[in-house]
C-alpha cells in the first residue's frame, strides 16, 4: 500500500528539495537524484543525465524572467504540503493508506521490452532514462520502439505539424475564420498517447483539438473541410475549429470552455464501467483520455472530476498539456503550487510528470497509465511539460513570452528529436523520413484542395440536427409537427 | 380554420383521457388518486426496469431516498450502480452524466433544486443542448435533468427562482413542466425515452398533492407527447395559459370567474420548449382574450414569449391587450406576507381576466 505512491508519482522529489535547504541544482549531487533530475519540473538547466534526444542547453543566459520565477530559493522557502514522515527521511514513502491503491503493487512488474534497474525504480520515466543510457553504451537490442512504430509516430507528428502550419496559412488567406488554436510543439503528447488507443477508446479535448482528432483517425480532409466551414467537414461545418466531433473515431469534442471536457470525459469513462458492470458487456475495457492545459488545473471542475474518477475508479487518464501559458497568463502567476502532478495523489491517484517534448517518454508513461485504466485500477494524472511554438490562437500577438524561452523549447522540438533518435539508432534512414515528409505534404495539400472544392452547407442545413427527435421544433400553425412539413428546412430561422 | 380542425382533434383525444378539472381532493370519483411524488416515483421505477441503460444520479437520491423522497425505494430495487449518490459537485456530476449520455446510456440527473443547476448550466447548455448540432447529428444526448423549480415556502431568494424561461430560450433543449400526476407520469416517461436533453421542472409544493388518474395513466407504457399543451378547462370568454402550480391557481380563478359569468378556458402548457403555439393561438382565436400566468420573474419570461406569439399570429383576433401575470420583479423575499405578495395569487388572475373582459380595442 505504501508502495502505491512510489511508482508512478514523483512526490518524493519536493520533499528532497525541502529537506535539503540548498538551491535546486545542488540537489542533484546525489547520484540517485541525478536520474530523477531531468524529470523534475523545472526548465532550469539540469546538467546530469541528459536524455538521449532532448539535450538541455548547458547554460541559459537570458532566461532571467523564468529563472526568477523558478528560483530555487522561492521553492525552498515556500512550505511544501508534506507528510511529516518524509521530512525525516526523504526516501520514505508517504504512508497514506488508500485501499484502492493497494492493487498498484502490480506496477512493480515492468515492461519486458526493456532492461530496467528495479532498485532505482521510482517511475517509468526514470526507467526510460536507464534504458536510454544503456542503449548508448550497449547495443540497439533494447530500443523502445520498432521501426514500424517509429515511422508511425514520426508520420503522425509530421502530419500534426504540417496540418497546423497549413491552417495558419489558410487563416491568413481568409479561408478559415473565427478562433483557431494551433498545436505546434505539442505533437509528442497527442501522438504519444493517442497512438496507443483502440478505435473504441475515446478522446476528449479542448479547443486545441485539430491534432487530437487527426491522431485519433479523423481524416485530414474532414478536419480541413470542417475548418473551412464546408459541408464535407467532420461535423458538416456546424462545429468548427473548436468542436471536432467524430462518432466513428470516438472523438467526443472539442470544447471551448476550459474544464468543460473533463467531466464529459469522466462520463465517457463512467459509461465504460457502467457497460461492463450493469449492462454486462464483460469485455468493455474502453479507456478515455482527457486532454487539457495548465490553466484548467485551477478550475473547480478539474478537482471535482479527479475526486469522482478516483472515487469510482474510472478508466480515464487525465493528461495535462502544461505549456506554461494560458493565453498571456503564466502558469506560475496563476497557480499557488505549480506542480500539477502533485494534485493526483491528493485525490488518491498516481500523479506523473513527464517531458512532453519527447514522444518516446510520453509513450512509455502513456502505456503505463492506459494499461492501468484498462485493467480497472483507476485513473491517473499525467502532467506533460510541453510548449506551444505559436501563440494561444492565431489572433494572439504573443508578446509576453520571452524569446529565449521560446528558443529553448524550439531546440527541443519533438519532431527533430524523434528524427535524430530514429537515425542514430538505425531505425530509419534520412530518405525514409524525407519520403514521409513529402507524403504528408501531399496529404495536407490534397486536404486543402478538397476543402476548397467542397460546397458550403445548403440553407436547409441550418435547422437540422438541433434535436435527435426533431419534433422538438414543436407544432406548426396547421397543427402538424413542424418537422413533418416538407418545406420546413427551406425557410430561415422562422421557427 | 385549420385551428378548428386542431380543436376537434383535441376534443377527440380529450374524450379518451378524463381531464383533471379540479385539484380539490374532495372531488370524489371512481378514478384513483395519486400524488405527484408517487407519480414521479412510479415513472422512474418503470422506466428503469424497462431499460437498463437508465440510471439516476444526484445528491441524496440513494440512501436518503431522495431529498424530497421522489426516488424512494429505488436504491434498494436497482442497487448502487444505477442509483448514484454524488458528491456535492453539480458542475462535475452533470458533466459526467452528459459524457455518459454521449455513449447512449440514459442518465436522469436530479438537481436538489433547479437553483443549483446554475452551477452546472454550462454543461446543460454547452455540452448537452448544443452537442447534437455541433456534431452534426453524430452524438445525441438522451439525458433528463429534473428537480423542483420555482418558489417554495419561505426558502428565500436563492432557492426560489423559476428557470423555465432561461432553459426554454435555448435551442437543443426540451423543457417540460408538469402540473398534475398524469402530466408528471406521462411527461417524465416521455422525457426519459426522448433522445434529446430534457429539462424537467417539477414543483416542490405540488409533490404532496393528489390528482385523479385513470387506468390508462397507470399503464406502464403511458406516455404524453412532448410539445403539446392541454386544455384543462374549456371555455369561451378568455384564455388563461399557465404552467406548473399556476395551472391550479388558474383553475380556481376560473371557478371564481364563472360566478361572474366569465367562462375561462385554462390551458396547461406542459411544454415550454417546444411551446405549443398552435394550440394557444387556436384558443385565443376562439376567445379573443389572453391572460398568461407564471410564477417567474416577468421580464423575458414565458408569458412574454406567448404574448409575442399571439401578437405575431393572431393579432386581429384579439379584443383586448394581453395580460401577463408573473412574480414580482424582485428576488424572493423571506417574510411570509412579502412572499405572498411576490407570487401571483388567485385574485390576481381573476382581476386580470376581468380586465381583459371589460376592455375592448375598438
Amino acid at each position: 500500500m505504501s508502495l502505491s505512491h512510489h511508482h508512478l508519482n514523483t512526490n518524493i522529489l519536493p520533499t528532497l528539495s525541502a529537506t535539503i535547504p540548498t538551491p535546486f541544482p545542488l540537489v542533484f549531487s546525489a547520484p540517485i537524484v541525478s536520474f530523477l533530475s531531468f524529470i523534475f519540473y523545472s526548465p532550469l538547466s539540469l546538467p546530469s543525465s541528459p536524455p538521449i534526444f532532448s539535450p538541455f542547453p548547458s547554460s541559459l543566459p537570458t532566461r532571467k524572467k523564468m529563472a526568477t520565477a523558478f528560483s530555487p530559493s522561492k521553492f525552498a522557502a515556500q512550505p511544501f504540503p508534506l507528510n511529516t514522515t518524509s521530512q525525516n527521511n526523504p526516501l520514505t514513502i508517504p504512508t497514506t493508506a488508500s485501499p484502492f491503491l493497494g492493487s498498484t503493487r502490480k506496477l512493480i512488474r515492468l515492461s519486458s521490452s526493456s532492461n530496467l534497474n528495479i532498485r532505482r525504480r521510482s517511475g517509468t520515466v526514470v526507467a526510460v532514462s536507464d534504458v536510454v543510457k544503456e542503449n548508448k553504451s550497449k547495443s540497439t537490442l533494447n530500443l523502445l520502439i520498432t521501426k514500424e512504430e517509429g515511422l508511425e509516430l514520426y508520420e503522425d507528428m509530421v502530419l500534426g505539424r504540417a496540418f497546423e502550419d497549413m491552417c495558419a496559412q489558410m487563416y491568413y488567406r481568409g479561408k478559415m475564420f473565427g478562433f483557431v488554436h494551433l498545436y505546434n510543439g505539442q505533437e509528442a503528447i497527442s501522438t504519444g498517447f493517442i497512438k496507443l488507443l483502440k478505435q473504441q477508446d475515446s478522446v476528449v479535448s479542448t479547443y486545441r483539438d485539430h491534432v487530437h482528432a487527426l491522431s485519433k483517425g479523423v481524416s485530414a480532409r474532414a478536419v480541413m473541410s470542417e475548418l473551412f466551414g464546408k459541408t464535407t467537414g467532420c461535423c458538416r461545418g456546424q462545429g468548427g475549429s473548436m468542436h471536432m466531433f467524430s462518432r466513428e473515431h470516438n472523438v467526443l469534442g472539442g470544447f471551448a470552455f476550459i474544464g468543460e471536457g473533463i467531466p464529459v470525459a469522466t462520463g465517457a469513462a463512467f459509461t465504460s464501467k457502467y457497460k461492463r458492470e450493469v449492462l454486462k458487456e464483460a469485455d468493455c475495457d474502453h479507456v478515455t483520455l482527457a486532454f487539457f492545459g495548465d490553466g484548467t488545473c485551477n478550475n473547480g471542475q478539474f478537482f471535482e472530476c479527479l475526486n469522482m474518477a478516483a472515487l469510482w475508479k474510472l478508466p480515464i487518464v487525465f493528461v495535462v498539456e502544461n505549456n506554461l501559458w494560458a493565453i498571456g497568463m503564466s502558469h506560475l502567476r496563476a497557480t499557488s503550487d505549480p506542480q500539477i502532478y502533485k494534485k493526483g495523489p491528493a485525490f488518491g491517484m498516481p500523479g506523473v510528470h513527464v517531458n512532453g517534448m519527447d514522444v518516446l517518454k510520453v509513450r512509455e508513461v502513456a502505456k503505463e497509465a492506459i494499461g492501468r485504466a484498462r485493467r480497472g485500477e483507476g485513473p491517473t494524472l499525467v502532467e506533460c511539460e510541453t510548449y506551444r511554438f505559436r501563440g494561444h490562437s492565431l489572433a494572439d500577438p504573443d508578446e509576453l513570452r520571452d524569446p529565449a524561452e521560446k528558443a529553448h523549447y524550439a531546440a527541443r522540438d519533438p519532431i527533430t528529436a524523434l528524427k535524430k533518435y530514429l537515425i542514430e539508432n538505425s531505425l530509419a534512414s534520412e530518405a525514409d523520413l524525407k519520403a514521409i515528409d513529402k507524403k504528408i505534404d501531399e496529404v495536407v495539400e490534397e486536404a486543402v484542395e478538397f476543402a476548397d472544392e467542397s460546397p458550403v452547407p445548403p440553407r436547409s442545413q441550418l435547422l437540422e440536427n438541433v434535436f435527435a427527435d426533431p419534433k422538438g421544433f414543436g407544432i406548426g400553425p396547421d397543427g402538424q409537427y413542424r418537422c413533418e412539413d416538407p418545406k420546413f428546412t427551406e425557410g430561415t430561422a422562422q421557427v | 380554420m385549420l385551428g378548428i380542425v386542431r380543436q376537434k382533434m383535441l376534443e377527440q383525444s380529450l374524450k379518451k383521457i378524463p381531464p383533471a378539472v379540479s385539484v380539490l381532493r374532495s372531488y370524489s370519483s371512481a378514478a384513483k388518486q395519486m400524488t405527484i411524488r408517487d407519480a414521479l416515483n412510479s415513472a422512474l421505477d418503470e422506466e428503469m426496469s424497462a431499460d437498463s441503460k437508465v440510471f439516476l444520479m444526484g445528491e441524496e437520491v440513494g440512501e436518503y431516498q431522495g431529498a424530497y423522497k421522489i426516488t424512494k425505494g429505488l436504491l434498494d430495487k436497482y442497487g448502487p450502480e444505477r442509483v448514484l449518490d454524488t458528491p456535492i459537485t453539480e458542475a462535475g456530476f452533470t458533466g459526467v452524466a452528459v459524457g455518459a449520455a454521449y455513449y447512449g446510456v440514459k442518465p436522469v440527473v436530479e438537481f436538489m433544486t433547479f437553483n443549483f443547476s446554475m452551477q452546472a448550466i454550462d454543461h446543460i447548455i454547452n455540452s448537452a443542448a448544443k452537442t447534437n448540432y455541433m456534431s452534426s447529428g453524430q452524438i445525441s444526448v438522451p439525458i433528463v435533468f429534473r428537480g423542483p423549480n420555482g418558489a417554495a415556502a419561505g426558502v428565500g431568494a436563492q432557492h426560489s427562482q423559476c428557470y423555465a424561461a432561461w432553459y426554454a430560450s435555448c435551442p437543443g433543449l426540451k423543457v417540460l413542466a408538469p402540473y398534475s400526476s398524469e402530466d408528471a407520469r406521462g411527461l417524465l416517461k416521455a422525457a426519459i425515452r426522448d433522445p434529446d436533453p430534457v429539462v424537467f421542472l417539477e414543483n416542490e409544493l405540488l409533490y404532496g398533492e393528489s390528482f385523479p388518474v385513470s387506468d390508462e395513466v397507470l399503464d406502464s407504457s403511458f406516455c404524453l407527447p412532448i410539445g403539446k399543451a392541454k386544455i384543462e378547462r374549456k371555455g369561451k370568454d378568455v384564455t388563461i395559459a399557465a404552467y406548473s402550480k399556476m395551472v391550479g391557481y388558474a383553475l380556481k380563478a376560473a371557478e371564481t370567474l364563472e360566478k361572474d359569468g366569465i367562462d375561462a378556458e385554462v390551458i396547461n402548457l406542459r411544454s415550454m420548449r417546444p411551446l405549443d403555439r398552435s394550440m394557444i393561438n387556436a384558443s385565443v382565436r376562439k376567445t379573443s382574450r389572453l391572460v398568461t400566468v407564471e410564477e417567474a420573474f416577468p421580464q423575458h419570461g414565458v408569458g412574454a414569449e406567448i404574448c409575442a406569439s399571439i401578437v405575431e399570429e393572431s393579432f386581429a383576433y384579439l379584443d383586448a391587450p394581453v395580460e401577463r401575470i408573473a412574480g414580482a420583479d424582485v428576488p424572493m423575499p423571506y417574510a411570509a406576507n412579502l412572499e405572498r405578495m411576490a407570487v401571483p395569487q388567485v385574485e390576481d388572475i381573476v382581476r386580470a381576466a376581468k380586465r381583459t373582459c371589460y376592455r375592448s380595442v375598438s
